[in-house]
């Protein structure tokens, strides 16, 4: 019995009213539910709710409704109107964000701790920053100089994964909503419940029919989405595989496409960082959303002489950390999204130490049903190893050495991903040398998982195309008509 | 005097490792979520309440004021026996053996300040003659100052042997010698490094305790300095063998804020450090506001400072 046993600090759920069913949200309206399957709390296994499986004839009045708005309403309104409503929707968000984090805590299984402290906050941050755009795309660079006006492209399909559900539809939504596009997203299978929240939000912000609609279902609906003609741009972010068949199915149409796909970072740790930090860097890098991060910091890559003690005092660092009901407020490590995700995450663990890795992880005590894993650190890792290379998506990092800052650049490149990475140096002209040779779109120097909608996040090579966030993620919502007049 | 030159010293402390200021605010800040509630709050409010050095270090301060503060000591709450009693009551050097007759064998400690507090600009003779006149008057624990000055001038030998001297004045021939608390005034080191360095140097010299600010300057205790010195205790223990004592003082007035660093003591120290033999708050009107919590966690109601007694 420990000293000082926190008692437990249930968030209350009653916060939030969940329908037994959900219809589509389409031309600004939820239609009759039907074809249900049902979402489920991952820290239990009950259902929490049932929604509808979108068909073909679904995403076909779904397009047709976002073209009506974009051409009837949404695509010629000012930017400074179109603004008015994401402020709306922010503040809206902001007002309703006890009832978001509840409600993504219950369908995706993170901690209420971070649904309250990143998901939802970012998620109406990304909107208010996005609205202060919609009235100054003329001067945002995206379009060359003298006259030229950035214009949307018409009706985005947005695909969204499970481990961001409200946060990913915000970096979604957000930036084609201010350039003028208008919307038809697909939630993921398991966390379609805040995006059909949002549905709620979009009508309370009385935003025009049409301008975003929710389809849900699993991939056959995405795939209907995205090979549908009346689409003009394509958003997605999700595993590599997926994105590589959508960059088929566009390929020779006039579809235009980002992809945010997935990631192996390497987390750099030099023998002159602030070790203590760096440790949190580490924790934070892999065990922030039970590792289910696109850029998380799978791989580690620690200079040789400071293995040991780096090893050491990670694992004594982990045993402090609280493992279970993600409605706890006291709960830093929930449950993994779903059964499939919880099977792939033990596979490629097994397969890691059938290779040669040693596991360790802290004693933990899990519920009886839902689905978890514990905290793990694998050791003695290869470069060959699969949990060197594949993306494990879970809670589970994997530990390497490296001897010189070269070996170490080329280690962190030696990957078909390029997402993110962090270094961890209190040498600075070391952090500036390290981001120049980093084939990463984000390098943290000295800190993990940082998210600000000022910058821009995606991919090198197989982590996909295009940015987020920022002035760069608008150019992918928008393109230009060079206008000549004589003077 | 120690065989170590500055420069040895100097190599030592330099070749720490670094403190990322960004990080170790998140860190401190992040442990300050922690949602305490029902019976372990009831358990950190009596054991926050027992890590109390209840101090009065003003140039008013009358034996009738320190005769108060002592009563207050002795019976915290009137309405309530049951609560417990802080750990010391902390006071000037000239006022030790008031605060020692009053208390007599209540348990409750007389921790003195000593060396030219708050400043500590003296000379070493001076100090040592502050230090053994608290020391004979009967104080239990000595709360010395480094000398900063010295600190920031790149002057570790003479901090060093300034806190091993003061050591060596607070052994008594007869009966427990007096424990010593060395505060590192962090307001006036200002960086996150500088805490590192000078927490490790203090515990080179032997001091029992490192304890944050003197309280006469802001900011005093903050959460990430004394998250700094917890990590260096802990460190400490693993590297020689020997713990250490955390002590934050100043600024710390509220039942919350004690809570948030009785969670930091138990996840970056651990447990071993979670009683007073460990861990001290300097803190005078922080009591007073416990005692309501704790009110409100036996009785339901809040009762209002009308209920609680000034010392």
């Amino acid at each position: 019995m420990p000293k000082f046993d926190y008692a437990p600090a249930p968030e209350s759920r009653s916060i939030v009213t969940i329908k037994p069913t959900y219809g589509l949200f389409i031309d600004g309206t939820f239609t009759r539910a039907k074809g249900l399957f049902p979402t489920i709390n991952p820290a239990d296994e009950t259902t929490l709710a049932e929604v509808s499986q979108a068909g073909p004839k679904d995403v076909d009045k779904a397009v047709d409704a976002a073209r009506r708005a974009y051409e009837g309403v949404w695509g010629r309104m000012s930017g400074a109107e179109r603004g008015k409503y994401l402020f709306r929707i922010a503040r809206l968000l902001q007002e309703r964000a006890r009832e978001f984090a509840v409600l993504e805590t219950l369908d995706n299984g993170k901690p209420i701790k971070e649904t309250r402290d990143v998901d939802v906050p970012v998620a109406a941050a990304h909107f208010f920053y996005h609205a202060g755009w919609a009235d100054k795309l003329e001067y945002a660079g995206l379009a060359p100089a003298g006259g030229d006006v950035p214009r949307p492209h018409g009706v985005v399909a947005q695909v969204i994964p499970w481990n961001f559900p409200l946060l990913m539809l915000a970096w979604k939504v957000a930036p084609a909503l201010a350039t003028g596009n208008t919307v038809v997203l697909k939630p993921a299978e398991t966390t379609p419940l805040t995006a059909l929240l949002f549905a709620e939000v979009c009508q309370q912000a009385d935003l025009p029919p049409g301008v975003v609609n929710i389809l849900t279902g699993d991939g056959r609906t995405g795939q209907a989405l995205v090979e549908h003609p009346g689409v003009d741009k394509i958003a997605f972010t999700g595993s590599t595989e997926v994105g590589r068949a959508i960059a088929r199915a566009i390929a020779g149409t006039t579809k235009k496409a980002t992809l945010e796909l997935g990631g192996k970072a390497a987390n750099i740790i030099f023998d002159d960082a602030a070790i203590d930090q760096a440790v949190e860097g580490i924790v934070n890098g892999i065990f922030f959303n039970q590792g289910q991060v696109c850029c998380a910091g799978s791989r580690l890559l620690v200079q040789e002489p400071i293995h040991d003690e780096v090893v050491s005092r990670l694992q004594r660092r982990l045993a402090t950390l609280r493992v279970g009901d993600p409605m706890d407020k006291n709960t830093d490590l929930g449950a993994i999204n779903s059964r499939a995700q919880l099977d792939r995450i033990s596979t490629l663990v097994d397969a890691g130490i059938a290779e040669g890795a040693t596991a360790w992880a802290p004693e933990c005590t899990f519920p009886g049903t839902g689905f978890w894993f514990p905290p793990t650190v694998l050791t003695g890792v290869a470069q060959t190893h699969r949990v060197a290379t594949e993306e494990i998506f879970g809670p589970v990092l994997s530990v390497l050495t490296f001897r010189t800052p070269q070996e170490a650049v080329a280690k962190a490149n030696n990957t078909p991903y390029g997402l993110s990475a962090g270094v961890w140096t209190e040498k600075g002209s070391r952090i500036l040398w390290m981001a120049d040779q980093l084939r990463a779109g984000v390098v943290w120097a000295n800190t993990f998982n940082r998210f600000d909608p000022t910058s821009p996040f995606g991919g090198y090579k197989e982590s996909g195309y295009g940015r987020e966030g920022g002035r760069h993620g608008l150019e992918a919502y928008v393109t230009h008509t060079t206008t000549g007049a004589a003077r | 005097m120690s065989r170590l030159t500055n420069h040895a010293i100097g190599a030592w402390l330099h070749g720490l490792s670094g403190v990322d200021q960004v990080g170790c605010e998140s860190r401190a800040a992040a442990l300050g979520t922690r949602s305490i509630k029902t019976a372990s709050k009831a358990w950190a409010i009596d054991t926050a309440i027992g890590m109390i050095d209840l101090t009065t270090l003003e140039g008013s301060d009358t034996p009738g004021k320190v005769r108060s503060l002592c009563a207050k000591a002795l019976v915290p709450d009137p309405l309530d026996p049951s609560t417990p009693r802080p750990a010391a009551v902390c006071v000037y050097g000239d006022r030790v053996g008031i605060a020692r007759e009053a208390l007599g064998d209540s348990g409750i400690h007389v921790a003195a300040v000593a060396t030219a507090f708050p400043s500590g600009r003296a000379s070493l003779p001076v100090k040592l003659a502050d230090t053994r006149d608290a020391v004979a008057a009967g104080a239990d624990e000595i709360d010395m100052v480094i000398d900063r000055g010295a600190f920031l001038a790149g002057d570790y030998a003479t901090v060093f042997n300034q806190i091993a001297e003061v050591k060596a004045a607070c052994r008594r021939d007869e009966g427990p010698d007096a424990h010593l608390k060395v505060i590192l005034e962090t307001g006036e080191l200002v960086t996150y490094d500088n805490v590192r360095r000078a927490s490790y140097l203090a515990m080179l010299a032997g001091g029992d305790f490192i304890k944050t600010s003197t309280g006469k300057i802001s900011p005093a205790a903050t959460l990430p300095v004394t998250l700094i010195m917890l990590e260096a205790v802990r460190d400490w223990r693993e590297l020689t063998g020997t713990q250490v004592g955390v002590k934050p003082a100043g600024g710390i007035r509220t039942s919350k804020d004690a809570i948030k660093y009785l969670v930091m003591v138990n996840e970056v120290a651990g447990e071993d450090w979670l009683s007073p033999e460990w861990f001290r708050f300097g803190a005078s009107s922080l009591l007073n506001d416990l005692l309501l919590q704790r009110q409100k966690l036996t009785t339901g109601a809040y009762s209002g400072s009308a209920y609680v007694t000034i010392d």
